[in-house]
């Protein structure tokens, strides 16, 4: 680019081969591309659930408890109750996505605003955010899920918001060490020289700087969310007007001695959704940390 | 003796800066709870089916439900004083009692499940880092990336379903045989069988968390100025490893343990759920369902406390592991 600036057509070109070079650097990890593609085919059926198995997969539909492969109609199987296990896994891909990814950004939403309000200012406000962060991460995460959706009614957006409000500290603390260390930098200096508002300093000068560990920790929240309602539906805690992963392995646990297949196909979906996103969390952490990549 | 006088002032700061937390605690999940719609009364009176409002309102009183929600909380706080965490409506016994008739299960179960994932995660990381970036690494990491990614819970019934329906090694629930009226060793033995496979089922997670951090800590400290110095002196790889860059290592590894003391009882409710294991995290959500909120509080309470003096343990052991590190 230095040799030949005055060729307009070779600047242009310069500008989408560096970005090339971000994204073969993120194509050339086996690790990530198979969490992408995994991630990729859940949300996809999860998209077309209702054209691949139209109608309530609650629905009672064939002869409970036939094995995977025992009938072509239902290749899957079926429940002690005749419900079709394929149709509930692939509506119950969509019930686990929206929880995850919503609850991931309440959790994150909050995390930064404490983490950054604390981390830029300092001094009390800091101290009692501090000890508000400890206060939530002393009580057991999951407890205090359990809690606040006895609190509100078990549907889909009330657990989300508990799920976000369990556990945004980790990313609060994350935060915080991010801005306590980006504030004293030069750039923040001439911003604040420049007159900037302390509002346009956090969220335009160093909020993006402060960036790169948060989007890390966001997928591997993702996933936590996910196993959280999972666990919360097992107990029978989930919201009873949708199939989820977790209420399947929780009704098919009662069949365990005899059909165990009833629980071990949703679990494995549920481990296979989380393993595809902290397969994306760790390529996204080597090539953010390039401290890791020398290795 | 330098130890112990580390262990005074880890606890008194421990104490200066823990009782506040502790206080906001208990205040926060008062407040808290009462926002959860129903009380123990409406609970009792559901299930006995033939309430009318007087014997409501005579098992509020009883309970002192109907007393405005301040003073509720000045009498919890009172209660606090004088070491009594209240009387469970729904049990009809001091919530003490109840607390302490489980506790030994939650903390047995607890403590093998955290020294398991302690030493297996170490295990693992140590020999990951050893094979850094060679086939035997690439395989074990993908293993424990399973481990992390699994419902623990699920993990669970799968070893019902391997060791006790199909190999019919071990007890799939419970914690002793009921009915086998054993003493003395017989009974130890039989409650130990009883523990494993609960144990296994809370630790694969905090094994794969554990595993990941030691690999990437040993990786990082390897590469120190005294790992060269310590290779320059003529000391065998093992002995490098073990001594200097192990030893090292395990400093955010314990850290990172300590932290995750409280997620490892929210995963003993619903692992002892699966295992129908008498322990305090099923005691907690039996409370949630039957509004009984002295209960739930105590555990809350106990369960902060435990986190708080786990963390006191770590910092002696930091201080043991690496004498540099003074308390401050």
């Amino acid at each position: 680019m230095s040799t030949n600036m005055t060729s307009l057509p070779v600047t242009l070109l310069a500008v989408p081969a560096a970005k090339n070079g971000r994204l073969s650097a993120f194509l050339r990890q086996p690790t990530f591309v198979a969490g992408l593609l995994i991630l990729g085919v859940v949300m996809t059926l999860a998209c077309v659930a209702d054209l691949l198995y139209p109608g309530d997969p609650q629905d009672l539909v064939g002869p409970p408890l036939l094995w995977p492969f025992q009938k072509t109609e239902f290749q899957l199987g079926t429940d002690s109750l005749g419900r079709d296990i394929a149709a509930g896994l692939v509506h119950g891909a969509r019930v686990s996505l929206i929880i995850g990814f919503s609850a991931a950004s309440i959790g994150l939403l909050i995390g930064t605003l404490v983490g950054a309000v604390g981390g830029y200012f300092g001094g009390l406000a800091d101290n009692v955010l501090v000890r508000v962060t400890e206060l939530f991460q002393t009580v057991p995460a999951f407890l205090l899920v359990v809690v606040i959706v006895a609190i509100g009614e078990p549907s889909l957006k009330v657990i989300a918001l508990a799920i976000g409000i369990a556990s945004w500290p980790t990313i609060a603390r994350l935060v915080r060490a991010q801005f306590r260390s980006l504030r004293e930098q030069d750039f923040v200096m001439a911003a604040r020289s420049l007159g900037y508002s302390d509002t346009r300093i956090i969220f335009v000068e160093i909020l993006p700087n402060a960036l790169p560990p948060v989007v890390v920790t966001a997928s591997v929240m993702v996933a936590g969310a996910i196993l959280t309602e999972t666990g919360l539906s097992f107990l029978n805690m989930g919201d009873p007007n949708v199939v989820s992963w977790g209420s399947m392995i929780g009704d098919g646990r009662e069949m365990l001695r005899t059909a165990w297949f009833l629980t071990a196909l949703p679990g494995t979906a549920t481990a296979l959704t989380v393993l595809a996103l902290n397969l994306i969390g760790d390529g996204l952490n080597e090539i953010f940390n390039p401290r890791m990549r020398e290795r | 003796m330098r130890l112990l006088s580390r262990a005074g002032k880890s606890l008194s700061r421990t104490a200066i800066q823990a009782l506040p937390v502790v206080l906001g605690i208990v205040v926060l999940n008062f407040l808290l709870l009462q926002l959860v719609p129903g009380d123990a009364a409406d609970v009792i009176a559901g299930e006995s089916g033939s309430a009318t409002a007087e014997t409501m309102a005579a098992l509020r009183k009883q309970f002192g439900l109907d007393q405005p929600v301040l003073i509720q909380l000045a009498n919890y706080l009172d209660h606090l004083a004088h070491l009594s965490l209240g009387f469970s409506p729904r049990y009809n016994t001091p919530v003490g009692d109840l607390i302490m008739s489980r506790l030994p299960f939650t903390l047995l179960l607890m403590l093998s499940a955290f020294v398991l994932s302690l030493v297996v995660g170490i295990a693992f990381g140590a020999f990951m880092a050893a094979f850094a970036r060679r086939w035997p690494d690439r395989a074990l990491s993908l293993f424990v990336l399973i481990l992390y990614s699994a419902p623990g819970f699920w993990v669970g019934l799968m070893i019902i379903v391997l060791f006790s329906v199909k190999l019919g090694w071990l007890p799939s629930g419970g914690a002793m045989t009921v009915g086998a009226d054993l003493t003395g060793l017989a009974r130890m033995g039989d409650l130990l069988t009883h523990l494993v496979l609960p144990s296994i089922s809370l630790a694969c997670f905090f094994t794969a968390v554990y595993a990941r951090l030691t690999r990437s800590a040993m990786l990082e400290v390897e590469r120190q100025d005294f790992v060269r110095a310590a290779e320059a002196k003529g000391l065998g790889p093992f002995a490098i490893q073990m001594r200097h860059v192990l030893r090292n290592a395990l400093i955010p590894v314990t850290t990172v343990a300590g932290l995750h003391l409280g997620n490892l009882l929210g995963g003993a409710i619903v692992v002892e759920t699966v295992f129908g294991w008498p322990g305090m995290g099923r005691l907690a959500l039996d409370a949630v369902m039957a509004r009984d909120f002295n209960v739930l509080l105590g555990v809350l309470l106990l369960s902060s406390f435990v986190v708080i003096v786990a963390n006191v343990l770590i910092d002696l052991l930091h201080a043991w592991l690496d004498p540099r590190i003074e308390s401050v």
